[in-house]
C-alpha cells in the first residue's frame, strides 16, 4: 500500500530528519507586544519555515500514506498495476462490508484472526506488565549485588532481532525440541507446539468430560460457533505468548524502573514510620505512585499486542494463530486482494482506538482528575 | 525581506513533493496499458534488460547469470539478474509503481492474476519451438487461447522410495506399487517403530493427485465452474483419509519434519511424494540415502500435479523484441539441458527429453509424468481457499476433519473466489 509512495520519494533521508531535530530544537518564537505586526508576520513566517521539514516528513511519510491506503481500502486493487490508473476499481466500502456483514472465507479468517488477537492481548498484557513489575522492584533494591548485571541481562531480550528470537523459539518448542525432551525426564509428552491448533479452553473442558459444544454454543456468530470463540488461545498462540511475555517485559521492566527511582525515599519512609509492613508499602503507597506508569505500560502493551506480526510471520500460515496484521498483510501480498488488506488494517486501527479509550474510560487518565 | 521570499518557495517545494509521492507510480500514473500480443517492439542489439527472478540459490542464480551474460555478450546486450527475496510481493511491488522488470518469473498458479491486471506480453505465438513444449505445460499459460508465456522448466510429482528399508521389509522392484490397494499395502508393511511408511505435505499441492487419480478436478476444464464437491474427489480424499487414521501416512509436521525429503533423510519415512526437487534437497543433506523414483500409483486413472514457472514478459516493457530473443536462447533445448545439470530442473521441450532422461535416468518417473500431470488451480484469490482448506488436511489423521465438509467448504469458498473474479 504504502510501497509506491516509499519508491519515489526514497531520496528525502536524512538531511529531513536532521532538519526535525532542528526544528524541535527551535525555541518558540518569543511574543513581543506593542511591536509592529509587520515583524510578527515575519516571525510567523520563519516558524513555519522551521516546522517544514519537519511537517514535510510527516506527511509525506504518515499522512500521504494512510490517504493512499484508505483510498485502496475503498477498491478492488489486485497490487499489480497502478492503483490510479484502471488496476483499482472503486467499490465504496464493500470491502468493510465483506469483512462485517458478508458470509465468506474473508470473514472467517478475519473473525478468527480478532479471536486469536482477543486471547493473545488477554495473556500477554498483563503477563508482560506484572512480570515487569516485578522484576522492577527486584531490581530497585539498593542491597541487591550486581544490579547492573541483572538490568541489562533482562533488558537482552528487548533489544534482540524479533526474528532472530521467534526462530530460538520455534527450535525449543518443534515437537522433539528442548522443551518437550524437558518434559520427557519428568515422564510428560508434550504436544507438537507450534502446529498444534487446539484451543487450551477447549482442552481444559476435556479434560473434565465436555468434549463437544452444548447446544446453545453451536450458533453462529460471525462465521464462529460460540463454542470456537471460546476456545481459548490455541497451543500454538501460547509459544508466542510465552515468547512475547519473555521478550517485552524487559523494555517495560525499564519504564517501571524509572518509575521506580522517581518515587520520594522520604514518602517510604515516612509509611515505615507510621507502621507499615513491606507488603503494605508496595499495595499502598508504591503502586499508587507508579500509577502513571503503570498506565502508559498498559497502553503501550494493549497497542502493540494488537499489531503482533513478526513472530506470526514466522510461524506461519496456521490459522490457530493469525492476527489481524498478519491477515492484513496475507490478504494484500499472497491472496491479491490490497483492498481488503487495507480494510482490515482500518479497522483494526477503529478497535485499538475504541479499546484504548475503553481503558482510559476504566483506569483513568493517570493524571489527577 | 529574504526570509520572507524563501518561505513560500520550500512550501512550495515541500509541495512538490507530496504530490510526487500522492502520484505514486509516477509516469504510468494514470496510463491504462492493454496488455495483449507482444508488440516485439525495440532493438536488439545494445539493450539494457532487468530480470527478477525466484531463485531456489546461489547454483540457480548463477546458471541464470551465465546464461544471460552469454546471451548479452552475443548482441552486445547487458542484463542486470535480481534475485527475489519474496517474488510474488516484490514483483507486485514493481508493477503497481509502474515500473516492472522486463523479464521475470510467473509461477502457474499467479499466472491468471497477471493476465487479468494486463501485466503481461503475449509472446508465445513468436517462439519458433513453441509446439516442442509440452502441451499441458503450455496450457498453465494460455488465456483464451492466447499463449501469454513459455515455460522455463518444471517438476512433476512422484513416488520415492528408501530401498534400504523396502529391502529389509523383504521386498523388491517388482512390489514397487502401481495401485492404490499395492500403495496402501507396501505402507502399512514398511509402517514400524519410528518409521512411517508414507510422509507428504498436508496441502493441496499433493492430496489434489489423489482426487485426480479418483478422476476428479477441482475446476471444470473451461476453468469457469468449481467441480470440488464431487464423489470422485471424495474417494481420492477418503483414501488419503484412510492412510492418515491407520498411520501408515504421516504429514511432516507430525514426524517433526519440514518435508518428505526430510523424513526420508531423518529416517523417519519409508516413501514419500516429491517432486524433482527431491533429488538436489537430499544429495546434499542426505548423501548416504539411497532410493528409487517411480511414478504415483494409480487410483482409477494414472494422474499428477506439474509446477511450473514461465518467462514473464512485462507487457509495459520497452524492449520485448529482445527479452523475447533472450527467452529464445534461454529455452533453446541446449541451454536447458545446462540449466537442469546446474541446479536439477527438467526441461520444458520435449527434444530435451531423451537426453534428460539419458543423463538423469533415475529421474525418469519425473519426466514421463508429463505426460499425464495437470497444472495448478489458477484463480486470484484462490491462496486464502486453499490455505483453509491446507489447515484441516492434518485434522484427517485424527479424525477431527470430515472430508466431506472439507470438500463442500472447498467448493463454497473456490466459488466465492471465482465469482468475485467476474
Amino acid at each position: 500500500m504504502t510501497s509506491s509512495v516509499g519508491s519515489t520519494t526514497g531520496t528525502v533521508g536524512t538531511g529531513e530528519l536532521a532538519g526535525t531535530l532542528e526544528a524541535t530544537a527551535a525555541p518558540p518564537p518569543r511574543r513581543r507586544r506593542g511591536r509592529g505586526s509587520a515583524l510578527r508576520r515575519q516571525e510567523r513566517w520563519a516558524g513555519w519555515l522551521f516546522v517544514l521539514p519537519g511537517l514535510a516528513v510527516l506527511i509525506i511519510f504518515l499522512v500521504v500514506p494512510i490517504g493512499l491506503a484508505f483510498y485502496v481500502s475503498l477498491t478492488r486493487w489486485d497490487g499489480l498495476s497502478s492503483p490510479f490508473g484502471g488496476g483499482a476499481r472503486f467499490i465504496g466500502f464493500d470491502n468493510y462490508k465483506s469483512l462485517l456483514t458478508v458470509d465468506n472465507l474473508t470473514r472467517q479468517n478475519f473473525a478468527t484472526s480478532i479471536r486469536n488477537n482477543f486471547y493473545f492481548v488477554l495473556f500477554v498484557v498483563p503477563l508482560q506488565s506484572a512480570l515487569a513489575l516485578f522484576l522492577a522492584v527486584l531490581l530497585n533494591n539498593k542491597f541487591l549485588r550486581g544490579r547492573s548485571y541483572f538490568r541489562t541481562a533482562f533488558f537482552f531480550p528487548s533489544v534482540t532481532s524479533s526474528i532472530a528470537t521467534t526462530l530460538v523459539f520455534l527450535f525449543l518448542f518443534s515437537g522433539g525440541g528442548a522443551v518437550n525432551q524437558l518434559l520427557g525426564y519428568v515422564g510428560l509428552h508434550g504436544p507438537n507446539w507450534t502446529a498444534d491448533s487446539r484451543g487450551v479452553f477447549h482442552q481444559a473442558l476435556g479434560a473434565v468430560g465436555v468434549d463437544s459444544p452444548p447446544g446453545w454454543a453451536q450458533h453462529e456468530f460471525f462465521n464462529l460457533s460460540w463454542w470456537d470463540w471460546l476456545s481459548g488461545p490455541s497451543v500454538a498462540m501460547i509459544v508466542i505468548i510465552t515468547l512475547v511475555v519473555w521478550t517485552t517485559s524487559g523494555t517495560f521492566m525499564l519504564m517501571f524502573l524509572a518509575g521506580l527511582q522517581n518515587i520520594n525515599e522520604e514518602v517510604l519512609e515516612a509509611s515505615e514510620v507510621d507502621g507499615a509492613g513491606p507488603w503494605q508499602r508496595f499495595r499502598l503507597v508504591t503502586l499508587p505512585m507508579l500509577r502513571p506508569t503503570l498506565i502508559l505500560v498498559l497502553t503501550l502493551g494493549l497497542i502493540s499486542t494488537w499489531q503482533v506480526f513478526d513472530q506470526i510471520y514466522l510461524t506461519g500460515n496456521n490459522p490457530a494463530t493469525i492476527t489481524p496484521a498478519y491477515l492484513s498483510y496475507n490478504q494484500s501480498f499472497q491472496n491479491s486482494a490490497f483492498g481488503i488488506g487495507a480494510a482490515i488494517a482500518f479497522l483494526l486501527f477503529a478497535l485499538i482506538i475504541v479499546l484504548a479509550a475503553l481503558q482510559r474510560r476504566l483506569i483513568g487518565t493517570g493524571e489527577d482528575d | 525581506m529574504i526570509r520572507r521570499t524563501r518561505a513560500p518557495l520550500a512550501l512550495v517545494a515541500g509541495l512538490g513533493l507530496m504530490l510526487a509521492a500522492a502520484c505514486g507510480g509516477g509516469d504510468s500514473g494514470f496510463s491504462n496499458s492493454t496488455g495483449g500480443n507482444a508488440s516485439g517492439g525495440g532493438a536488439t542489439t545494445g539493450v539494457k534488460l532487468t530480470m527478477l527472478i525466484g531463485s531456489s540459490g546461489d547454483a540457480e542464480t548463477k546458471a541464470v547469470d551465465d546464461a544471460t551474460a552469454a546471451w548479452a555478450k552475443k548482441g552486445g546486450n547487458t542484463v542486470t539478474v535480481t534475485p527475489a527475496k519474496d517474488l510474488t510481493q516484490e514483483l507486485t511491488q514493481a508493477l503497481a509503481g509502474g515500473t516492472p522488470p522486463d523479464l521475470f518469473y510467473v509461477d502457474a498458479s499467479k499466472f491468471a492474476g497477471l493476465v487479468k491486471a494486463n501485466a503481461l506480453a503475449a509472446y508465445g505465438d513468436q517462439m519458433p519451438n513453441k509446439d516442442d513444449f509440452y502441451p499441458n505445460l503450455l496450457q498453465s499459460f494460455t488465456s483464451d487461447g492466447k499463449v501469454y508465456c513459455v515455460p522455463k522448466d518444471f517438476s512433476t510429482l512422484a513416488l520415492e522410495i528408501n530401498t534400504d528399508m523396502w529391502k529389509k521389509a523383504g521386498l523388491t522392484e517388482a512390489d514397487y506399487p502401481q495401485t492404490w490397494d499395492q500403495l496402501d499395502a507396501v505402507a502399512k508393511k514398511l509402517t514400524t517403530g519410528g518409521v512411517t511408511g508414507l510422509v507428504f505435505n498436508d496441502t493441496l499441492d499433493r492430496v489434489d493427485a489423489f482426487m485426480r487419480q479418483a478422476g476428479g478436478s477441482l475446476l471444470n476444464a473451461d476453468g469457469t465452474a468449481f467441480t470440488a464437491d464431487s464423489p470422485q474427489n471424495l474417494t481420492g480424499l477418503q483414501f488419503v483419509q484412510k492412510m492418515a487414521r491407520e498411520g501408515t501416512l504421516k504429514f511432516p509436521k507430525q514426524v517433526d519434519t519440514g518435508w518428505g525429503g526430510e523424513a526420508m533423510g531423518k529416517n523417519k519415512a519409508a516413501m514419500a511424494i516429491e517432486g524433482n526437487w527431491f533429488v538436489g534437497g537430499v544429495k546434499n543433506d542426505y548423501p548416504n540415502l539411497h532410493y528409487a523414483v517411480v511414478p504415483l500409483p494409480r487410483g482409477s486413472q494414472q494422474a499428477t500435479l506439474s509446477f511450473t514457472n514461465c518467462w514473464g514478459i512485462a507487457a509495459k516493457s520497452k524492449n520485448q523484441a529482445a527479452a523475447i530473443d533472450l527467452v529464445k536462447y534461454l529455452t533453446s533445448t541446449d541451454q536447458q539441458i545446462q540449466f537442469a545439470k546446474a541446479f536439477g530442473v527438467m526441461p520444458s521441450v520435449k527434444s530435451a527429453s531423451t537426453q534428460f532422461s539419458q543423463q538423469f535416468p533415475d529421474q525418469k518417473a519425473f519426466v514421463d509424468g508429463a505426460a499425464y500431470a495437470t497444472g495448478p488451480t489458477s484463480l486470484p484469490g484462490f491462496d486464502q481457499v486453499q490455505k483453509d482448506f491446507d489447515a484441516k488436511i492434518l485434522g484427517l489423521s485424527n479424525g477431527s476433519s470430515d472430508p466431506k465438509a472439507m470438500l463442500a467448504a472447498l467448493q463454497k469458498n473456490g466459488d466465492a473466489a471465482l465469482k468475485a473474479n467476474n
